[in-house]
């Protein structure tokens, strides 16, 4: 598992990349309300905004960690936007990513790493 | 956060995992362990336990008899002071000479004085404006060693009681100054939530051990400010600074309840407050724009600042608070729009994040309140 500075977790599943945010970042954002997904197969670049979260507090961007094309999208959050508060790291992944090239997520921290970062 | 005041209760609140923002001036538990969801849910299925102890606690001591300093409080405002009985409390708005609120507040009839509870942002202005206007007849005591307290819920009545008996006869909106065991209580049964419930009044040597007696009952939990913003949107109740300002008339912002017969045109002390021309011919001929409330279609919220749009796309107003309601299960808000589009029902559209989405006029309180009247 990688981790971004904007608190997202990043999976290797075969040639895809699974995208959701950590249990660190769901904690902070509270109960989550709604969620808005991207459509899938989209081509998106480093840094978009693709996903909207809504806690009960505020709404919260979801940036695509880097090129690529979205190829899946989770229906569930949809539904039940609460599964970010339940299973940050596994139900409630938000989007896959087809990339050119998975050599682009050793620039990522891994967990030692971002556990440092959020202390 | 060191340029912001501490509340006497700071220690309890980091105690109790309470997460501190600055709000208001002061270092505030915007939410406990719960989170803003549970806490917002356990008020209204048990009683929540909030600490407001930044809002300004006032006494109006009269010079020259109660009723001079009735009269003179009441040309402050668009209300009734005098018609309130002994033992009785009421809300409401200091006004300015544009008919715009300068504050909104809760008075009561303490028999021989007033007291006055004012927001912990306009307290300092509050205070000043006071002692503008009613130093002839009044003495103006800010009262700064109590702490305030608020315990709110269907569960309220039988916690408190336990400590103080005396508050189960209470109904809405009666005060009383009642003996504890944590010095002199003064409490009044109202709140900010929609819910039966109490604000009390509590010597700051008595409030540690007063909240940790609520505390430690079962049906009680520490509630922070996220939870008490969302239950007051419930319940249709404004927030001074974002539902109401100084731009905004009592009659616009659907108060009008607020302003008893005796001072409408035609009562007994007919006029008399700042911004009385504006305000007696809106309440005649209707405001041009008027707060309602609204309901998003879809699941995601619509917040402060969201432009509202009829349905051909005219621009006419915007939303001034706004988020999910738990109880409701639902996005809920309120805002302003031209009186025309006021009717409940009425289809609007929401500029959400570059999109135009359907919301509705619809009645307030989303969330049925359960005063005990």
């Amino acid at each position: 598992m990688k981790y971004t500075k904007e608190h997202e977790w990043l999976r290797v599943e075969g040639d895809l990349v699974v995208v959701g945010i950590t249990a660190h970042a769901a904690e902070a954002l509270g109960d989550v309300v709604f969620v808005e997904l991207p459509e899938p197969e989209t081509q998106v670049g480093a840094g978009d905004e693709v996903c909207v979260i809504e806690s009960v507090k505020a709404a919260s961007d979801i940036l695509a960690p880097v090129d690529g094309e979205i190829v899946a999208v989770n229906e569930a959050l949809s539904d039940n936007p609460g599964l970010v508060n339940e299973d940050p790291l596994g139900a409630a992944w938000f989007f896959k990513m087809k990339l050119d090239d998975l050599s682009v997520l050793d620039d990522f921290m891994d967990e030692d790493e971002y556990n440092e970062l959020i202390g | 956060m060191s340029d912001l005041k501490r509340l006497p209760l700071h220690d309890l609140h980091v105690g109790l995992g309470g997460k501190m923002v600055p709000f208001a001036g002061y270092e505030m538990p915007v939410q406990y362990g719960l989170g803003v969801m549970k806490e917002h849910l356990h008020t209204r299925a048990a009683a929540g336990l909030f600490d407001v102890s930044h809002m300004g606690q006032v006494i109006l001591r009269p010079k020259a008899g109660y009723e001079a300093t009735a009269l003179d409080f009441e040309r402050l405002m668009p209300v009734d002071v005098l018609g309130v009985a002994p033992g009785r409390q009421r809300y409401g708005l200091f006004t300015n000479d544009a008919g715009g609120i300068l504050d909104d507040l809760m008075f009561a009839n303490r028999g021989d004085h007033l007291f006055v509870v004012v927001n912990a942002a306009c307290k300092e202005a509050d205070l000043a404006h006071m002692q503008a206007h009613l130093s002839g007849t009044t003495e103006v005591i800010a009262v700064t060693d109590r702490c305030l307290l608020a315990l709110q819920g269907p569960a309220a009545e039988a916690a408190l009681a336990r400590l103080v008996p005396a508050v189960a006869a209470m109904r809405f909106m009666d005060v009383a100054q009642l003996a504890s065991p944590f010095g002199e209580l003064w409490i009044s049964r109202s709140g900010y939530t929609g819910e039966d419930g109490y604000e009390i009044s509590v010597p700051d040597a008595g409030a540690e051990a007063l909240a940790q007696a609520l505390l430690d009952m079962p049906e009680v939990e520490a509630i922070g400010l996220g939870a008490r913003d969302s239950l007051r949107l419930e319940a249709g109740l404004c927030l001074y600074g974002h539902d109401i300002d100084t731009t905004t008339s009592p009659v616009e912002a659907a108060l009008t309840w607020a302003i008893q017969k005796a001072r409408r045109s035609g009562g007994a002390r007919e006029g008399g407050f700042p911004g009385a021309a504006r305000i007696l011919r809106e309440l005649a001929e209707g405001p041009e724009r008027l707060r309602v409330g609204l309901r998003p279609e879809g699941r995601a919220p619509m917040r402060e600042g969201v432009a509202l749009h009829a349905p051909d796309g005219t621009p006419l107003g915007q939303i001034t608070s706004g988020g999910f309601g738990p109880s409701v299960e639902a996005p809920v808000a309120m805002g302003y729009v031209p009186r025309a589009f006021a009717g409940i029902g009425t289809a609007l559209a929401g500029d959400l994040r570059g999109k135009r989405l359907p919301v509705a006029v619809a009645a307030m309180p989303f969330q049925p309140t359960t005063y005990k009247r």
